[in-house]
Formats: C-alpha cells, structure tokens, sequence
C-alpha cells in the first residue's frame, strides 16, 4: 500500500531558522535535542575509540598517560552528562510523550525550550574546558584530587552544574505534564508504559539533581574560594563529597536506564502483537526503581573509607534493585511467549537489549556483594559491568526507539536490510569490546590506566577491534537514518499497527498534534480487542 | 469545558480551560520547591555531619553570632512573610491596591532583612570569622573553627541570594499589578512567587536556630 | 468545570494574623529558651519549634491545608529524601572506626591554617599539634 506524505506537517508549517529557534512546539524542540545529543554522542565516541586504539598495545602510540586521563575522562563526562541523561528523556520523551498522552504540547512549553538552550550553554562550557587544559579528574570529580588539579575543573564544573538545570527543567515539565495534560478519558493506568517510565525518571531528576547542583557548586567553592569542606588539609572529608556525588549519581544511573525500560516496554508490546503481560508490575516496577535508587548510593564507596555499618547496609539494600529489574525483564519475556513476534528492526534492538541488560545487571549484583567489591573495585569488571548496563542497555533502547519512531518523526522510512546489518554489528562489536573485559577485570586489571602488563595484551586487542566493529555500526545507522529524513519511503501514520496513541495522528504529526480534542478509544495494548487498520482513527474489534 | 466560552488571553494554546493551566502552574512550582529543599538540603546534610563531629567548636562558634540580629531577622521575615499571604488574599478579593501596599511591604521588609545581614558579614569579615582559609579570628575554642563560619555563610549566603531573587520578582509583581495584569480570575504568578516566598522564610526558619541559637 | 470560588480558599483575615502572631509568639520562646541551657535537650527544644511554626507556615501561609493533597505529598516527599540523605550519610560519619578505630579520626586534626605556631600568632587551640613541622604544613596548603 502506497502512503504519502502529508501536505502540512510540524515541520513545514513554519520554515526558516528562527521558526526553530524560538520554537515552542516540543516535536521540534526533541529534534534540537537530537541534534546536539547526538553530536554529543559522536564526540564521546570519538574519545571511546581514541582510547581503544591507545590500549591496543601497552606501549604509547598515541597519547602518554596525562593525554589518556584526559580523554578517558572527557569520554566519561560527554556520555554522562551530555548524552545519556539528557537523551531519552529530552529527545524521544519530548517528540512523543505528550503525543502519547493526547496533548498538545507539555505543560511549559517555554521552560522546555530554556532547558534547551541551558543545555546549549552547558555543551559550550565543557566544549571550552576542552580547549583549556581538559580534565583529568575522571566524570567523578572525586576530591581532594580535584580541588588540586591543575586542569580545567571549574568550566566542566560549571557545565555539568548547568546541564543539571537543563535536567530539573525537562523533569519539572514531564511530571506536570503527565498530571495534567492526559486527554479526557485516560487514566493512570491507562498510560503507555513508556510515559511511566519518563515520570519515574522525571521524579529522580527533581529529587536528585538539585543534589548535584549544590555538590558540583561546594567543589566551585572549594576549589576558588578554599572553603575547605572536602579537603582534609583543612579538616574537611573528602569521603563526603563522594556521598554528596552519588547520592545524585547513583540515582542518576536510573534516570538513564529507567526511560530505556519504557521504551523497551513499548517494543516489546508492539512487535509480539500482544496484551503486555503484567503492566501494573511494569508500571510500579518503575517507581520502585526510582525509589530504591535513592537507598543505595554507597555501594560505590565501599573502598573509600566509610564506615562497615554503612557499607554493610548499602549491600544489603543493593539486592532490592535485582527485584523490580527482574520483574521487568521476567514480564517482558512472558509478552513475547506465545506472541506473534515480528523481528522488525526495533524489535532486534529490543532483544539485544533484554540479553545485554541481563548480564549487565547480573554482574551489577555481584558487584554490589561487599566481600566480592572489594576485590573487584576499579577493575575492568566494574567498567565492563556498567557499559553492559548503559550500552547494552540504554543505549541500545535509544536506537530502538529511534528505529521503532523515526516514520513518526519524519513520515519516512529506513532500509530495513541496513538497519538490520547494523544492529547485528553493534551487538557483535559490543560483546567483542566488552565481555573479554569482565575477564580482564577478575584477572585484576585496573581501570584508567593507560598502560597494562603484557599478559593482558590479547584480551586488550581483541577489545579493541570490538570497538571498531561497533564504531562501523554506529556510522552505518548514521548514514541510512539521515538517508531515509530526505529520501526514504513515505511511512503512513501507523506503519508498525501500534495502538498507542502518537500513532492516531499523521507522520510526521501537525504542529498542534492533533485535530481537535483527542480522545481515548481504547488502552495502549489492545491488542486481544481491536486491530489498527491503516488508515487513521480506524479500528476493527474482534 | 470552556470550549464554547471565549478564551482568556492568558490562556495558553495547549490548556483547554483556565483551570487546568493553574492547577499545572501551582504543581509546576511545588516542584520547584521541593528541588529547592533538596539544594538547601544538601547544606543541611554539610552541617549537620560537622556539628556531629565537633559538637564542642559548634557551641562555642555560635556564641559569636548576634542572637538579636538574628531574631530580628526572623521576626522581619515572619511578618513579610505575612504581607505576601494578604497581597494574594487581596487579590482573591480583587483590592488591586491593597495588594500593591502588601507586595511593597514585603519588598520593603527583605530589605530590611538584606540591610541586616549585611551589618552581620561587615562585622564578621572585619574579625575574620571567615569560611575556610580566610579565617583569622582567634578566641574561639574547639577543633577548626572556621568549619562552622563556611556552613554559616553557605547556608546564609545561600539563603540570601533567594532574598534577592524574591525582591527581583516581587518588585516585577507590583508593576504587572499596576498595570492591572492581574485580576481575582488570574493572579498565578502572584501565588506562586508567593509559596516560594514563604519557603525561604521557612528555611530561614530553621536556619536560625541551627546557627543563632544552638549552634 | 470546578467551581472557582472553591479553588480560591479565601481564609479569613483573621486566621492569617493569628498565624502570623503565632509564628511571632513562637520566636519570643525560642530565643528565650535558647537563653537557659536544657543540655542535650536544647537541640530537641529548638528543633520542635522550628518544625511548629514551619508546619504553620506551610498549613496556613501556603495552603496546604486546604489545597489539593498532591501538593502536601510533593512537599513531604521532598523533606523524606531530604531526611534519607542525611541519616544514611550519617550511617558512615558517626560509625567510622567501628571496626578499625584508627579510621575514626582525620589524618590531620586540625587544619593546616592554624599552624602558624612559629610566627607567634599561636590561636589559644593551636597548640595541641606541635608534632607536625612547618614543612609538612607547606606540603599540603591549599594555594593552586
């Protein structure tokens, strides 16, 4: 069947730059976002290769080691802080949470914008600590090493403390929404899964962020002003700061996981053709996350000094995490049994997701064992451990969703058969990079050094051409989804038969969402009650 | 639904009725608030932490605090804190000039609450009862001292600059109200600087006895 | 569509002078209690009346009282967080040196920037460390 693109659409009802500038409409503001995000995303990659090559061999080829903790560093801080956390939520939540709750626009629609151009603001800042002496202190920023430092530490400071506004900002706007703006008619639990999740994640960047804000701002202080709170010269504990760091961190590990599991959720629904199983656990598996995140921030520092009770008590709480994960990836697995699965590209990122999550997330709980840290702690395990987690996990339900929303986007289609190459490259590439470094890390190699004994020369080079598998894949994406915004073919509104409801509206959607007042028909996964046709509004009951 | 009535012009496009806009203003700023609670929060756990260690250096640092600026400043901000819940009761009742009266008032009492605390660190930088290394004040008896003056002007310091901040927006409040922006039907952003108002006098709340009166 | 007027909560002028003068009321006792010495009490005594007149001011003064609950649940929310960080951070500085007692104190137990015993200047507690040198002192000044 043959589609064609609507005459008016988000983005030709208005043309010129300042229309995108000084946009309100959040469709467009998701596509700022995706811009600089994925920018953001090529940059920290850059480094993520630049560091691969440098350990291919334990002599120097490129970098010495003051270049090495430089680039691991700003590897670190570019994935954190300017791609992981803000990608989800900012992108995908942007473009198509308020279309799934039937509104017109999030609730502040300014302030979204501002949180834009605060991330701007932000992306500059740590651009320009990159031109003036980089950062060498690691994404954590652990004291007393930098309140002494002699790189650029104020300006990534200060980036990250803006970029933390960008946060709270995005996180304000989504909770509001969400409460107020649902179409007449949707309840709580009529909610797509993916909104439960932006909302659990919303709910952590209000809580946590500001925490950052103040910590990053004491670190300014000690730093200028010699305050003298963390430095242990001036009778200060350093170990606090770590404290003060994770309790936004840990959290924060959530926010960029949690919106991953709702797109996953989503996937998983759409591509099985089935009634997701269990979505009340999924939905309250959410804020249970959300809320034991908050209770466990010291499982990072129980090499650090602090006390056995505290140490004691973070393990114990760091169990609790395993159970609304497990139940999550246990109801996802019961959706697909007896599913009538299409493996169309997003699923594939979807099934990537739920083999690399899991062994993430298995080896989390070993880690969060205090005994087994203990020998464990700033090995490759823990770096391996936690990219299974981000990459294999976060990063993996990004691509997904892009796959599984770019007609909606764009109104165009991808090629399929590259988009499936790419998928296979990156999951190949990613095992290669990083599985032989859980070996590596109970073997006992140290993270962040730019050298390692000639014993681990093997594994290190096999990690390397992981890299640069996954490097290829992640060009190739690249090239066909640009491709396919100016030459693809036409998609239709609903080219996936999805029941959500950003799906009831043209590809790509009218700058005001929805023509009059949108009103809920039936739940997000319908799917043992109504079948989509393909035109819009159109559906059949059984 | 007020699709049929005329929509107000400050109704924004995406609100379907003047009900819904305020309700997600007033939720919008409660989380601002509570964003605001957990950045002082994070001082709180600073000082908090400090005083368990050095409960002795605490107490004897605090004696060099002026209990009765302190007080006076609570009771300034108190009272201000008042005159900002009668300016939004005056426009509930639609008395556009009582609630300029009371807005000014409150400006004028931050002010006052502004003027003192500048009196307090003039006095204390002169002594050198100064954060971190700046300190050089001697007399005071316990381990670091100069611990107890770093949580005093970042929580202070800190709490001030909201000060400043409500006096920016306040004094904005009175021209959007003077020039009749306002009305018994819409005076959202007179709410809602106004919870934020109370909540920097809430933490002021806390503030002085944790530093003037118990150290 | 909900009745306006039932939104508004206009409270009477009254209750707000009676809140006012309630908080004003509450400051008189706290300063005077802080003035006689309660011992371990006296932290509890001030604490009690801050958290009185704060409950006041976000009751009357904010409207939680009569406003929507999802506003008190926002407001509580935010100091149970608050109360999470603080007490499980304290889980670790109170109890350092339970096993190890050597943890329990800091390397340096007085700051670098009293020691300037040699010049004379000796604060009236400086004296207690006279173990470290003026060389160590200058290995760890905090100058960048």
């Amino acid at each position: 069947m043959e589609h064609t693109i609507p005459e008016k659409h988000y983005l030709n009802e208005a043309t010129g730059w300042k229309s995108w500038l000084m946009t309100l409409d959040h469709k467009r503001i998701g596509i700022l976002y995706m811009i600089m995000v994925m920018f953001s995303f090529f940059l920290g990659g850059v480094f993520a290769l630049l560091l691969r090559w440098e350990l291919i061999s334990p002599d120097k080829i490129l970098m010495g080691p003051e270049m090495y903790n430089q680039a691991f560093s700003l590897h670190g801080i570019i994935m954190i802080f300017l791609f992981i956390i803000p990608s989800i939520p900012a992108i995908l939540g942007n473009f198509v949470m308020p279309l799934m709750i039937g509104a017109k626009d999030v609730a502040f629609p300014r302030l979204n914008l501002a949180s834009w151009y605060i991330y701007v603001i932000g992306f500059c800042f740590a651009v320009y600590a990159l031109f003036t002496g980089g950062i060498d202190t690691g994404w954590t920023f652990y004291t007393p090493y930098s309140s002494e430092t002699t790189t650029a530490v104020i300006p990534i400071l200060t980036a990250a403390f803006v970029l933390g506004f960008s946060s709270i900002f995005t996180g304000l706007n989504f909770i509001v929404t969400i409460h107020k703006l649902r179409a007449p008619g949707m309840t709580w639990f009529q909610l797509p899964l993916f909104v439960w999740a932006i909302y659990a994640t919303a709910l952590i960047q209000v809580l946590a962020t500001p925490v950052l804000g103040i910590t990053l701002a004491l670190l300014m202080l000690e730093r200028v002003v010699g305050i003298g709170i963390f430095d242990p010269a001036m009778g200060g504990d350093p170990v606090l700061f770590q404290h003060f760091f994770w309790f936004y961190s840990h959290p924060a590990v959530y926010i960029m996981i949690l919106p991953g599991m709702g797109i996953i959720s989503e996937l998983i629904a759409t591509f099985s053709h089935r009634r997701i199983f269990g979505y009340k656990f999924i939905a309250f598996s959410s804020l249970g996350i959300a809320f034991t995140g908050f209770l466990v921030w010291g499982h990072h520092m129980f090499v650090s000094g602090q006390s056995d009770f505290a140490a004691v008590i973070f393990s114990f709480l760091t169990f609790f995490v395993g159970i609304p994960s497990g139940i999550k990836i246990l109801n996802w697995m019961a959706t697909m049994y007896k599913g009538s699965i299409s493996l169309d590209t997003p699923m594939l990122w979807a099934l990537s997701f739920l083999i690399l999550f899991s062994i993430g997330g298995f080896t989390g709980i070993i880690l969060g064992t205090l005994s087994i840290d203990v020998h464990l702690h700033d090995t490759y395990f823990v770096v391996s451990h936690f990219h299974y987690v981000m990459v294999g996990g976060t990063v993996m339900a990004i691509f997904g969703g892009l796959h599984y929303w770019w007609p909606k986007i764009w109104g165009r289609m991808y090629n399929e058969t590259l988009a499936r190459i790419a998928v296979v490259l990156i999951f190949v590439g990613f095992n290669v990079t990083f599985f032989v470094q859980f070996i590596m890390g109970t073997q006992g190699m140290p993270r962040r050094y730019a050298t390692y004994l000639p014993q681990f020369q093997g594994m290190h080079g096999f990690s390397s051409i992981g890299a640069l598998i996954m490097g290829v894949g992640f060009l190739l994406i690249a090239i066909y989804l640009i491709h396919a915004i100016f030459k693809g073919k036409p998609s239709g509104p609903n080219p996936w038969k999805a029941l959500t409801m950003e799906w009831e509206t043209p590809s790509p959607p009218r700058a005001g969402n929805f023509e009059g007042a949108q009103r809920l028909t039936h739940g997000p996964y319908d799917y043992d009650k109504v079948v989509p046709e393909n035109a819009l509004k159109q559906y059949k009951t059984l | 639904m007020s699709q049929t009535t005329a929509r107000p012009a400050h109704l924004q496009h995406h609100f379907t009725d003047v009900h819904q806009q305020a309700e997600s203003a007033k939720l919008g700023i409660w989380i601002f608030l509570l964003t605001e609670v957990l950045l002082f929060g994070g001082l709180f756990c600073f000082y908090a932490i400090y005083r368990s260690w050095n409960p002795d250096m605490f107490h004897n640092a605090h004696a060099f605090l002026n209990v009765w600026m302190g007080a006076t400043n609570t009771v300034v901000l108190i009272v201000s804190s008042l005159t900002m819940a009668l300016a939004i009761r005056s426009m509930q009742l639609g008395r556009r000039k009582h609630t300029i009266v009371f807005l000014a008032g409150t400006v004028l009492l931050a002010c006052v609450f502004m003027v003192i605390k500048y009196f307090e660190y003039s006095h204390k930088i002169h002594l050198g009862q100064l954060p971190g290394k700046w300190y050089f004040f001697e007399g005071i008896a316990g381990t670091n001292p100069h611990i107890f003056f770093s949580a005093y002007f970042l929580m202070t310091g800190l709490h001030g600059f909201h000060v400043l901040g409500g006096i920016a927006v306040i004094t904005w409040l009175i021209i959007k109200t003077a020039r009749g922006s306002f009305s018994p039907e819409y005076y959202t952003p007179i709410e809602m600087t106004g919870l934020y108002w109370h909540l920097v006098d809430l933490i002021w709340i806390f503030l002085f006895p944790l530093f003037y009166l118990i150290g | 569509m909900k009745d306006d007027a039932a939104q508004r909560h206009i409270l009477p002028l009254n209750l707000y002078l009676a809140v006012g003068s309630g908080l004003l009321v509450l400051t008189v006792i706290t300063v005077a209690a802080a003035q006689m010495d309660f011992g371990q009490m006296n932290l509890l005594i001030a604490m009690g009346i801050a958290v009185v007149k704060a409950t006041l001011v976000a009751m009357f003064f904010m409207h939680l009282k009569y406003d929507n609950r999802i506003y008190m649940l926002v407001f509580v929310g935010s100091l149970l967080f608050l109360g999470v960080f603080i007490i499980f951070t304290m889980f670790d500085t109170l109890r350092r040196g339970d096993i190890y007692e050597e943890i329990s104190e800091p390397y340096l137990k007085e700051a670098v920037i009293y020691r300037t015993a040699e010049t004379g200047t000796a604060s009236s507690h400086a004296a207690a460390d006279s173990s470290h040198t003026a060389a160590e002192a200058e290995t760890e000044t905090t100058d960048h």
